[in-house]
């Protein structure tokens, strides 16, 4: 049997991981990758609590997350094709204005 | 070290490097393909926790799926390796050593909490996706049934995001 911290300090890491691509990455569709990465290591922790309280019910939270997740990049990824026809650049530095 | 532990040692492993592949890459499908090597060694770990169903989900869903449009949109819009351009001086200076610190914090913090969970008894669980089937469906009915709307919405705002503006 392996201890659930291990699954949660490893969710952690990936967490991180996830925010340092968000601050150092300049390309959006990478930034909007991280933030996948992110929702990806909170979903271990959900199914490490589930496995280790023995309770189903964060099993059923990570199912919702993935729902939003994919809503989230349907959505998202119709904003980064408008950013580009808009600014012909995926540079977020040069998507400072809120207004051509 | 029994065979689970080496298991979950390898798979961590993989998750960790693909993800630090992530962030070293330089052009985003390299970065697009680092990602779906977590995402399978993630579904890994949920095989290695005994969660069938979610790893299949996070395999079709995350790993086919979604990772499938973002590597359609890198292709659609033609996105090349990224430019370096001067980073803002807040960012390149506190954003590593704080990152790091979170990192830290968070394992301490999520580390600590687990002493409590570790008393709970750990008794095999039969059958877990006839389990989760029953609680999606009773107990958690109005959210599911709530999310096939969230989905709706989502279609329909990325049609309209990305239609062509009529001249």
């Amino acid at each position: 049997m392996i201890p659930a911290h291990y699954y949660l300090i490893l969710s952690a890491i990936l967490f991180g991981l996830g925010v340092v691509a968000f601050i150092f990455r300049r390309n959006i569709i990478t930034i909007f990758m991280s933030i996948e990465l992110m929702l990806n290591a909170v979903n271990l922790a959900f199914v490490a609590f589930s496995q280790a309280w023995n309770r189903l019910d964060g099993q059923v939270f990570v199912l919702f997350v993935i729902v939003v997740a994919a809503a989230e990049a349907a959505v998202g990824l119709g904003i980064i094709i408008l950013i580009q026809r808009n600014r012909q650049s995926l540079n977020v530095e040069r998507v400072d204005l809120l207004k051509l | 070290m029994n065979a689970p532990l080496l298991v979950f040692f390898f798979l961590a492993a993989i998750a960790i490097l693909g993800a630090i592949s992530l962030i070293l890459q330089r052009h985003p499908i390299h970065s697009a393909l680092s990602l779906i090597v977590v995402m399978v060694a993630l579904a890994g770990l949920y095989l290695l926790m005994g969660a069938e169903f979610v790893a299949a989900v996070q395999i079709i869903v995350y790993g086919g799926a979604i990772m499938v449009l973002f590597i359609f949109v890198i292709m659609l819009l033609n996105a090349g390796v990224e430019e370096r351009t001067n980073m803002s001086k807040m960012a390149g200076w506190a954003g590593l050593p704080l990152a790091i610190a979170l990192m830290g914090f968070l394992a301490a913090a999520v580390a600590r909490s687990t002493d409590r969970v570790q008393a709970v008894a750990q008794s095999g669980a039969t059958a877990p996706t006839k389990v989760v089937a029953g609680l999606l469906f009773q107990e958690f009915v109005y959210p599911f049934e709530l999310t096939s709307f969230l989905i709706l919405v989502a279609i329909i705002g990325a049609i309209v995001l990305a239609q062509r503006e009529k001249q």
